[in-house]
């Protein structure tokens, strides 16, 4: 537990410093201060990694090398995206609403970033603890979708507003499904809050402790989760033969920068609550009756298994991505409202039942 | 209850499907030594181009410097874009026969298509492709090449 004390430690240290030299209103606007810029900072650094992670992942998937020459192994190749997409023109199209185009990325981005305030990273480390964390993550993720329609409208392009209406039903469509598969969970823990909810992973992860109502609730989660994400195989958004690129097309440089960023913050946060939720957070693996491998798993430092739980939520949607056909809308709505909805309605029952009668561990 | 036993079955097939397409993008995931992509300068030396792939035309001289053409230009009259010109001259034997012969073999190299007609029409088998593949020059008359070499002259049978 070498890390949790100095992660706790770190911000005891930080907070007594900030109090002593500013008082107890400068220690606060302090606070916000630093932590909007590690917030900042960790969702870039995660941005990079992934796109780099997800290049290299698909052209393995698909035989080919990826990114090989840029640096070593390709490595820079993001940076050197950055550095392009900074330097390149941002263009309004002469008659888009405009004061709406500017705004709809910030509003996108500002959404993702919002939903990262009370994800749990160790203990200890945590920007904002309130009691109803998963309610609050999924419904302020959703206010994504106003940004995405309003980059759609604004854009006055017949193929933006069409991809952003896709992307609007299909957002408002999932969101049921991930919500009743996050129910699930929380009607056996009972608590709402991240932490809490972390906590009473520490005899068993729920995907373990839940039986079936908490595997089935895991693959709709799943699912429903690339759907929100309007990641292949549900990027029907983003279809180039019908719609180029969906709600984005008329945005270039940095403004498209922030849209792509907060795909790929979104998908952090999605595999964040995923791992919170289903696979016991900062929680080590414990298997009963093995106690010196149980003894060898609590070495590991809780940041690692989270952010080790993390990235393996990401390498199985890359996967799912570079793997799966894309869906027609009817199919993509059909599955929802045919499939993941009734299933997850019914799983939601079993799921009261089960802890009613109090048959998990 | 036959349809309900359907949407099951239905639930279960796709996650069947779903699995071994899964298993199919993994397994190529975790084996690179599967990889297509060819790291082209870098390995230039052992670099493997197939004995069949249509590079340039070339026209094979042995090693009398003598090449199998005989001038009939049906390789010019097949070229589709006209990348071929013949030139042929008389050659008079000393018993007073007039020959023709070939004079020049121009081939554009920068409007050949590789369509492979030239090769296919040529009566005595006189030109190939050739699988070389690094043809990029600075100026475009270099592409414009005389295939026989100074001094070549027709083998005879």
């Amino acid at each position: 537990m070498l890390l949790l004390n100095n992660t706790n430690s770190l911000t005891h240290w930080i907070h007594t410093k900030l109090i002593n030299s500013f008082g107890s209103t400068g220690a606060f606007t302090g606070e916000f201060i630093l932590s909007g810029i590690a917030i900042i900072l960790l969702v870039v650094i995660m941005a990079i990694i992934m796109i780099y992670m997800e290049r290299k992942i698909a052209a393995l998937m698909q035989l080919r090398l990826g990114p090989m020459r840029v640096g070593l192994w390709g490595s820079l190749q993001p940076f050197a995206d950055v550095i392009k997409l900074l330097l390149k023109e941002c263009l309004t199209p002469a008659s888009a609403d405009k004061f709406l185009f500017s705004l709809a990325p910030f509003i996108v981005l500002v959404v993702s970033f919002l939903a990262l305030a009370p994800i749990s990273f160790t203990p200890g480390l945590q920007l904002w603890n309130p009691n109803i964390g998963i309610l609050y993550i999924t419904s302020v993720s959703s206010i994504g979708v106003i940004g995405i329609l309003m980059a759609g409208w604004s854009s006055n392009n017949k193929y933006s507003l069409l991809g952003a209406m896709r992307s609007g039903a299909q957002i408002v469509s999932y969101e049921l499904s991930a919500g009743l598969s996050l129910l699930t969970i929380i009607v056996m823990c009972g608590t709402l809050s991240t932490q809490e909810i972390i906590q009473s992973q520490s005899n068993g992860w729920w995907i373990f402790k839940g039986h079936i109502p908490a595997v089935i609730a895991f693959f709709i989660f799943a699912i429903a989760s690339t759907a929100e994400l309007n990641r292949a195989p549900f990027d029907l958004a983003e279809a180039e033969q019908e719609l180029t690129a969906g709600f984005h097309t008329e945005y270039s440089g940095m403004q498209f920068a922030m849209f792509f960023l907060s795909e790929y913050t979104n998908m952090f946060i999605v595999s964040m609550v995923g791992t919170t939720v289903f696979l016991g957070g900062w929680m080590p693996l414990h298997i009963g009756g093995f106690d010196s491998f149980n003894h060898v798993m609590d070495f590991i430092p809780p940041i690692l298994w989270f952010f080790g739980k993390v990235f393996i939520s990401i390498f199985v949607i890359i996967w799912f991505r570079w793997t799966f056909p894309r869906m027609r809308i009817d199919q993509l709505l059909k599955l929802e409202w045919k499939y993941l909805l009734p299933i997850s309605i019914v799983n939601l029952i079993i799921a009261a039942f089960v802890s009613i009668m109090g048959w998990y561990l | 209850m036959n349809s309900a036993f359907r949407y099951i079955k239905s639930i279960i097939w796709a996650f069947k499907s779903l699995a071994s397409g899964m298993r199919l993008t993994g397994s190529y995931f975790i084996r690179p030594r599967k990889i297509l992509t060819e790291q082209y300068p870098e390995n230039r030396e052992n670099l493997y181009i197939p004995e069949r792939f249509k590079g340039e035309v070339t026209l094979p001289h042995d090693e009398n410097n003598e090449h199998k053409c005989n001038g009939c230009t049906l390789c010019e009259l097949a070229c589709p874009n006209g990348s071929i010109k013949i030139f042929t001259l008389i050659q008079e034997t000393t018993d007073g026969k007039k020959l023709k012969r070939l004079d020049k073999w121009i081939y554009n190299l920068g409007s050949c298509t590789f369509c492979n007609l030239c090769i296919e029409t040529c009566p005595s088998e006189a030109i190939k492709m050739s699988n070389s593949f690094e043809h990029s020059v600075y100026n475009s008359n270099n592409l414009i090449k005389t295939l026989n070499k100074p001094g070549s002259k027709l083998k005879e049978k």
